[in-house]
C-alpha cells in the first residue's frame, strides 16, 4: 500500500484518522455535557447508547481502528522525524512553531494512557469500584451513572488525572486541528494565520469543556 | 599567425541554416560511444551538457560548487533578450544583430552574433517549455522590458532573478539527465589542467575538492564553460569562486586567448564601503529604466543629503550627454560617464566614488507599488547593504567589474585551436566585441549550451573514433604529476602573506592601471608591478592545512596563481591595443568631448595570445574582422 | 566592535567537532558576516592555524551555497537573507555568536561549517522538471499563463536550495523545499502533465534520502531566506490528494 509508506501518505492518514477522532470526541462531550441538564437526562442518554448494541459495537471497532492508525503512524512518523534529526545545536531557536507542536507524541501518548484509564474506570468499572458501583443501582429504572460520575470526580485524584488528560487534549488539538487544514491542503498562505487561530480557539473550547465536568464536581457546583 | 574563424560565407541571413545542414552528423546508436566532458555547469555548460546528454552521449559535467545549481549565471538579474518583437517595436533578427554589433564596438564575428540574433527566439521558447516563470501580463502574455543600447523592448525578465530561473531550467533538464544516466555530475571538482595528446584535446585533470584526491578523465571531446575572469580585479560582482584557472590552463597547454583586455565594468554597481570588502554587488541594469542618474553640478553640495539639492542644481549627466539613449546608454558608456563626474570632485557617498540613481521622478510617474513590483528585491538587496531605503533617497551607485568579453578564441564551431576544445558562454571571446550589452550574456550562454554545441560538437565527433585515447595513456600520467607538483610548491613555500592579501594587492594595480581608464602610463605600471606581486606570491605565500583534504586556501592559491600570470598578458592586450573601444577605454585615443575612438584602419582584428611561459614575451595571433552586413560607424548614442 | 565566536570546528566527515572559541576584533558594522569570518581565518592563517571552512560563493543572496545556523538560527533569522547578506550592524559590541553548520542525517558535516547537500539533488533528479526535448517546443506564447498563475509560480521559484529549511525544521524535513518545485510546475501548464507522478516521486526520495516527514511546525518558512511560504506545501499535499485519484 503506497498510502501507508509514502511520507504524504501517512501525513493524510493522521490527518483523516485525526479529523474522524476530532468527530468522536464531539459526540462523546455532546454526550458528557447532558450531566448539566441533571441526573436523569444523563441517565437517559447511557441508557439509549447501550440499548443500540450492536451499533455500539461497531462504533467501538471503527474507533479502534481509528486509534490504532492514528497512534501507529504517530509513533512511527515521529521516530522517523528523530531518525532524521540525530544532532542538535548548541544554541536552537525556534519562532514558529509551538510547544503544542513539538510534544505532540507526548501530548498523544498522555492521551492514550487516559484512554486506558478511562475504559478502565467507566466502561469496566475496575478503578475506583466504590465509586463506579453506584451504577448498578437502579433510579427511575436506570443505571445510575449520574451518581458514578458525580461520586468518582468527587476524588481529588481522579478529577486531577481528567483535568490533566484533557490539558493534554487540549495541547494536541490546538496542533493538531490547523495541522489538518493545512494537510488537507486548505491554505493559501493568507488565510494560515487564521486558521492557527481559529484552530487554537477550537482546541480552547474543547478543552474547557471537557474540563467543566470534573471541576464542576469538584467544586460542588453540580451536586448529586 | 592569421587565424581563421571558418565562418561561413554567403549570404548572412542563411548562414546558420546551410551550416547546419553542411555539418555533420553521428549515428544514434553510435552516440553512447562518445564521452563528452563538460567544465562548468552555468547557463552554457548546464544547457550543453543536458542537451548532448539528451541525443544520446555520455557526458561528464564538473562543477566546483556543491551542485549544478550555483553557478554564477544564477545571480544576472535583469533578463535576457530575443529577437521576438512580441511588442510590435520594430524589431527583427536583423535589428539585435545589428545592436550587438554595434554595442560591441565592431569587434565581434558577424556570423556568430547572427546566429546568436537568430536562436535568441529558440531560448525564450526552450525556457518556457521548461517551466521558466518569465513575466506575464494578465492576459498571459508575456512581458518585455528594455536595456541598455536598444531602442526597443526585447528583454525578456523572471523579476529581478531571470538567470538564477534560467539557470534551474538549465539545471532541471540536467537532472533530468542524470536520472536518465546520461549525465555524471562531479560537483565540488576543479579542473586544473587539460590533457592535450598529439595536439588534440583528450580529457582534463582535476582535484576533488572534498578529498583533494587528483582525478583524470578522458574525453572524445572537452567543453569549457567556465565563466569569466574579472575576479582579476578582486574585487568584482563575480561570484568568490569564480576564476580565470580553467581557460587559463587550457591557455597554458596552447590554446589562444583572444581580447583579454574587453572588461566590462559595470555602471550600476553598489560603491565600496571599506577595504575588508570581498566583493561588489550589483543591481540590475533594468534600474535604469525608472532611475536617473544624477550628480550634484557644484562640488560643494556633494555632501548635502540629496533631496536637499534643488533640481536646478543637479546634473543628469547621462540625459545631458546622450539625449536619445539617456539612462540606457550602454554599459561602457555609462560606467565612463560615472568615472567622469567622480573624476571632477562630484562624486557622492563615502570617498566621493558614487553617483545617485533616483527613483523620484519614476515614483511621482507611476506609484511606488509598481516600481516596487518592478525592482522590489534590488531596493530590499540595497538596503541590506547599505542600511539606506533607496525608495526614500536616491541610491548610490558606482561601476564594478562584471563581464569578461574576452575568452579563449573560438571558431565559428565554438572549438579553440586546439582541436576538440570547445569553449562556450562567457570563457569564449566570441559574440560580444568590445562590450557585451545588457540582457545578452544569458543570452550568448544558453545559445551556445542549447542550440550550438549540440551540433558543432556532434561534427567534430562525426570525424574521429570513440575512445581512441583514455586516461591510461602516458600524457594523463603526466598532467596529474605536473598538477600534484604544483600543489606540493605552494604548500611547502610557508611564507608570511596570506591569498587573500595578495589577491587584494593584485586587484588593486589591476583597477587602478587597467581598471575604466588605460593609458600607456599606467598599462606599463601594471606591468612591472604584476610580476612582483607574483614573485612575492611564489616565495611568500601562506598556506595552512595539507592536500588531501577539503583546503580552501589552498583552493584560492591555485587561482591566484593563475591569474598572476593571466592579468599580465591582459595588461598587454590593453597596451598592444593603441584605440579605444567599447569596455577598452585608452585615454590617448579620446575624441574631444572624451568618447572613444576606435582605429579601424589598425585594429578591425581579434588579438589572440599564445602563452610562453610566465615572464616571456606571448605570441600575438590575429583573426581579421571583415563587416560585410553592417557598415563599420562611430557608435554614438547620442 | 568586538565579538566572541563559538563556531563548530570537524576537521572531517568522520571526525568528532567541537565549538572553539574566537575572537573577532575591530569589525565595521558595514562589513558583512563573511567578511568579519574572512578577518578570522587571514589571522588564524598567519597564526599557522587551520581557517574556518565554509561554504559561500555569489555573496549576494543568490547562489544558495552559504550555510550557517547563527545563534541558532538558519542563516542567523534575519528576515529574508542569507548569511552573505547579513551584516555587522546587526550585532552589537560585545556580542557572543554561535556558528554552527547545517544538522541533518541528510546533511552529513564534511568540514566545520560545511555540510553535503547532494540529497537535495537527489529530490530534484526525483521529477523537478518537465520532461522537454530542446528544440521542437511551440511558441512561448502559445500556451498563456496569466500573471497571477506565473507570479505564483515564481513566489514558487525563488527557493535557492540552500537547505536553511531542513536545518530549521525540528524533523529536518525538506518538505518546503520539495513543495516549491511541486506547486511551480503544478501551476503551469508545461509541468501540469507530469503532476502526479512528480509529486510522489519527489515525496519519496525525500524519505529515501533521510529527510523527515513534515509535521507543520512551519519553522522553513521563517528560516527561508526567501520567504518561501508553507502555502506551498499545503499545495503539495492537495497534489497529493490529486495524485491519488
Amino acid at each position: 500500500m503506497y498510502l501507508l509508506t509514502s511520507s504524504v501518505g501517512r501525513k493524510q492518514l493522521m490527518a483523516v484518522t485525526g479529523l474522524l477522532l476530532v468527530g468522536f470526541i464531539t459526540v462523546h462531550l455532546l454526550g458528557n455535557l447532558s450531566i448539566f441538564a441533571g441526573s436523569e437526562a444523563i441517565n437517559i442518554y447511557a441508557e439509549k447508547l447501550k440499548s443500540l448494541g450492536p451499533v455500539v459495537w461497531i462504533f467501538r471497532l471503527v474507533m479502534l481502528v481509528l486509534f490504532l492508525v492514528h497512534i501507529t503512524f504517530g509513533i512511527q512518523l515521529t521516530l522517523e522525524n528523530s531518525a532524521a534529526s540525530p544532532e542538535t545545536y548548541a544554541i536552537k531557536q525556534r519562532t514558529k512553531t509551538t510547544f503544542a507542536a513539538e510534544s505532540m507524541i507526548y501530548t498523544g501518548l498522555i492521551i492514550l494512557a487516559f484512554l486506558f484509564y478511562h475504559l478502565l474506570h467507566f466502561t469496566f468499572h475496575l478503578v475506583q469500584t466504590d465509586a463506579v458501583d453506584a451504577v448498578h443501582t437502579l433510579v427511575n429504572g436506570r443505571p445510575d451513572v449520574f451518581s458514578m460520575v458525580a461520586k468518582s470526580f468527587n476524588s481529588a485524584f481522579v478529577s486531577i488525572v481528567y483535568i490533566i488528560s484533557m490539558a493534554a487534549l487540549f495541547l494536541h488539538l490546538s496542533h493538531g486541528l490547523q495541522s489538518l487544514v493545512q494537510t488537507f491542503g486548505f491554505n493559501n498562505g493568507t488565510s494560515q494565520d487564521k486558521v492557527i487561530g481559529i484552530g487554537k480557539l477550537v482546541a480552547i473550547f474543547y478543552g474547557l469543556a471537557y474540563i467543566a465536568i470534573p471541576l464542576a464536581f469538584l467544586f460542588h457546583i453540580v451536586k448529586i | 599567425m592569421i587565424l581563421d574563424g571558418k565562418a561561413p560565407t554567403g549570404p548572412i541571413e542563411n548562414s546558420w541554416d546551410k551550416h547546419r545542414f553542411d555539418m555533420k552528423l553521428v549515428n544514434p546508436s553510435n552516440k553512447r560511444k562518445y564521452k563528452i566532458l563538460v567544465v562548468g555547469t552555468g547557463l552554457a555548460g548546464g544547457a550543453g551538457a543536458a542537451t548532448l546528454g539528451e541525443l544520446g552521449y555520455n557526458v561528464d559535467a564538473f562543477c566546483y560548487q556543491d551542485s549544478a545549481r550555483r553557478a554564477h549565471s544564477i545571480a544576472a538579474q535583469g533578463g535576457i533578450n530575443a529577437a521576438k518583437a512580441y511588442p510590435n517595436d520594430g524589431d527583427s533578427i536583423r535589428r539585435l544583430f545589428y545592436d550587438t554589433i554595434k554595442g560591441g564596438d565592431f569587434r565581434a564575428r558577424e556570423a556568430d552574433v547572427w546566429r546568436l540574433s537568430q536562436v535568441s527566439n529558440n531560448i525564450i521558447d526552450q525556457c518556457v517549455a521548461q517551466g521558466v516563470p518569465f513575466a506575464r501580463d494578465y492576459a498571459g502574455y508575456l512581458d518585455n522590458r528594455s536595456f541598455g543600447g536598444a531602442q526597443v523592448s526585447r528583454t525578456f525578465f523572471a523579476r529581478g532573478q531571470t538567470g538564477q530561473q534560467l539557470l534551474l531550467g538549465a539545471y532541471a533538464a540536467l537532472a533530468r539527465q542524470q536520472k536518465a544516466g546520461t549525465v555524471k555530475l562531479h560537483p565540488r571538482t576543479e579542473m586544473l589542467d587539460l590533457v592535450v595528446v598529439d595536439g588534440v584535446a583528450k580529457g582534463i585533470t582535476v582535484r576533488n575538492l572534498i578529498t583533494g584526491e587528483i582525478e583524470s578523465h578522458w574525453g572524445d571531446a572537452v567543453v569549457l564553460a567556465s565563466g569569466g575572469y574579472v575576479n582579476v580585479f578582486y574585487l568584482s560582482t563575480n561570484a568568490m569562486g569564480c576564476s580565470v584557472t580553467a581557460t587559463w590552463r587550457a591557455a597554458k597547454k596552447g590554446a589562444f586567448f583572444a581580447n583579454p583586455c574587453y572588461t566590462q565594468i559595470h555602471p550600476t554597481c553598489i560603491p565600496q564601503h571599506g577595504d575588508k570588502q570581498s566583493k561588489l554587488t550589483l543591481m540590475s541594469e533594468s534600474l535604469r529604466n525608472d532611475g536617473r542618474c544624477w550628480v550634484p553640478k557644484k562640488a560643494e553640495d556633494c555632501e548635502k543629503h540629496p533631496k536637499d539639492v534643488p533640481e536646478e542644481d543637479r546634473d543628469y549627466y547621462l540625459e545631458r550627454k546622450y539625449p536619445s539613449f539617456g539612462n540606457l546608454a550602454p554599459r561602457d558608456i555609462a560606467s565612463r560617464a560615472a568615472k567622469e563626474q567622480c573624476d571632477d570632485e562630484r562624486g557622492v557617498g563615502p570617498g566621493k566614488r558614487g553617483v545617485y540613481l533616483d527613483f523620484k521622478t519614476a515614483i511621482d510617474r507611476v506609484g511606488v507599488d509598481t516600481i516596487k513590483e518592478r525592482y522590489g528585491n534590488l531596493f530590499e538587496m540595497y538596503e541590506k547593504i547599505t542600511d539606506e531605503d533607496g525608495y526614500e533617497r536616491p541610491m548610490r551607485i558606482y561601476p564594478a567589474p562584471h563581464y569578461a568579453m574576452g575568452g579563449l578564441w573560438v571558431d565559428y564551431h565554438l572549438m579553440s585551436n586546439i582541436p576538440g576544445l570547445f569553449v562556450a558562454g562567457e570563457a569564449n571571446f566570441s559574440v560580444h566585441g568590445a562590450n557585451r550589452l545588457g540582457a545578452s550574456a544569458l543570452m550568448q550562454g544558453l545559445a551556445d549550451g542549447y542550440f550550438v554545441l549540440p551540433y558543432t560538437v556532434s561534427n567534430y565527433l562525426a570525424g574521429i573514433t570513440p575512445g581512441a585515447v583514455k586516461d591510461d595513456h602516458p600524457e594523463f600520467k603526466r598532467s596529474v604529476e605536473e598538477v600534484q607538483a604544483q600543489i606540493s610548491k605552494l604548500l611547502k613555500i610557508n611564507g608570511k602573506r596570506t591569498v587573500g592579501e595578495l589577491h587584494r594587492e593584485l586587484g588593486k594595480v589591476m583597477w587602478e592601471d587597467v581598471g575604466m581608464a588605460r593609458s600607456d602610463a599606467s598599462l606599463n605600471h601594471a606591468l612591472k608591478r604584476i610580476p612582483e606581486i607574483r614573485d612575492e606570491f611564489w616565495n611568500n605565500v601562506k598556506i595552512t592545512g595539507e592536500a588531501n583534504e577539503l583546503n580552501q586556501q589552498l583552493e584560492n592559491a591555485g587561482r591566484l596563481a593563475d591569474f598572476l600570470e593571466f592579468a599580465e598578458i591582459l595588461t598587454k592586450d590593453a597596451l598592444h591595443r593603441e584605440e579605444s573601444c567599447g569596455g577598452h577605454f585608452r585615454v590617448e585615443h579620446q575624441t574631444d568631448d572624451g568618447e572613444a575612438m576606435r582605429d579601424d584602419e589598425n585594429f578591425t582584428y581579434v588579438a589572440a595570445w599564445e602563452f610562453k611561459g610566465a615572464g616571456n614575451e606571448p605570441e600575438l595571433h590575429k583573426e581579421p574582422l571583415r563587416f560585410e552586413n553592417i557598415k563599420l560607424a562611430v557608435r554614438s548614442y547620442k | 566592535m568586538n565579538l566572541t565566536l563559538h563556531v563548530w570546528r570537524q576537521k572531517g566527515p568522520k571526525a568528532k567537532g567541537k565549538l572553539e572559541t574566537y575572537q573577532a576584533t575591530n569589525v565595521s558594522e558595514d562589513e558583512s558576516f563573511l567578511e568579519m569570518l574572512d578577518e578570522v581565518n587571514e589571522e588564524l592563517i598567519k597564526a599557522g592555524k587551520d581557517p574556518i571552512a565554509f561554504d559561500h560563493d555569489c555573496r549576494e543572496g543568490i547562489c544558495g551555497m552559504c550555510s550557517q545556523v547563527i545563534n541558532g538560527k538558519p542563516h542567523g533569522g534575519q528576515e529574508r537573507t542569507t548569511v552573505c547578506q547579513l551584516h555587522m550592524r546587526s550585532f552589537a559590541d560585545g556580542d557572543e555568536i554561535f556558528i554552527e553548520p547545517w544538522r541533518a542525517k541528510a546533511f552529513p558535516v564534511q568540514k566545520d561549517l560545511i555540510a553535503d547537500r547532494s540529497t537535495l539533488e537527489t529530490i530534484m533528479q526525483a521529477g523537478g522538471f518537465t520532461s522537454c526535448h530542446t528544440g521542437g517546443v511551440p511558441d512561448g506564447n502559445a500556451l498563456l499563463v496569466p500573471k497571477p498563475v506565473a507570479d505564483y509560480a515564481m513566489d514558487a521559484a525563488e527557493c535557492i536550495g540552500c537547505g536553511a529549511c531542513v536545518a530549521g525544521c525540528p524533523n529536518s524535513s525538506a518538505m518546503l523545499y520539495t513543495s516549491a518545485k511541486v506547486a511551480q510546475l503544478a501551476v503551469l501548464p508545461q509541468g501540469k502533465g507530469e503532476a502526479k507522478a512528480r509529486v510522489k516521486s519527489m515525496t519519496d526520495a525525500l524519505l529515501d534520502e533521510g529527510f523527515g516527514n513534515c509535521t507543520n511546525h512551519y519553522e522553513c518558512q521563517d528560516a527561508c531566506p526567501k520567504g518561501i511560504n508553507v502555502k506551498f506545501i499545503a499545495k503539495l499535499n492537495r497534489e497529493y490528494i490529486k495524485s491519488l485519484v
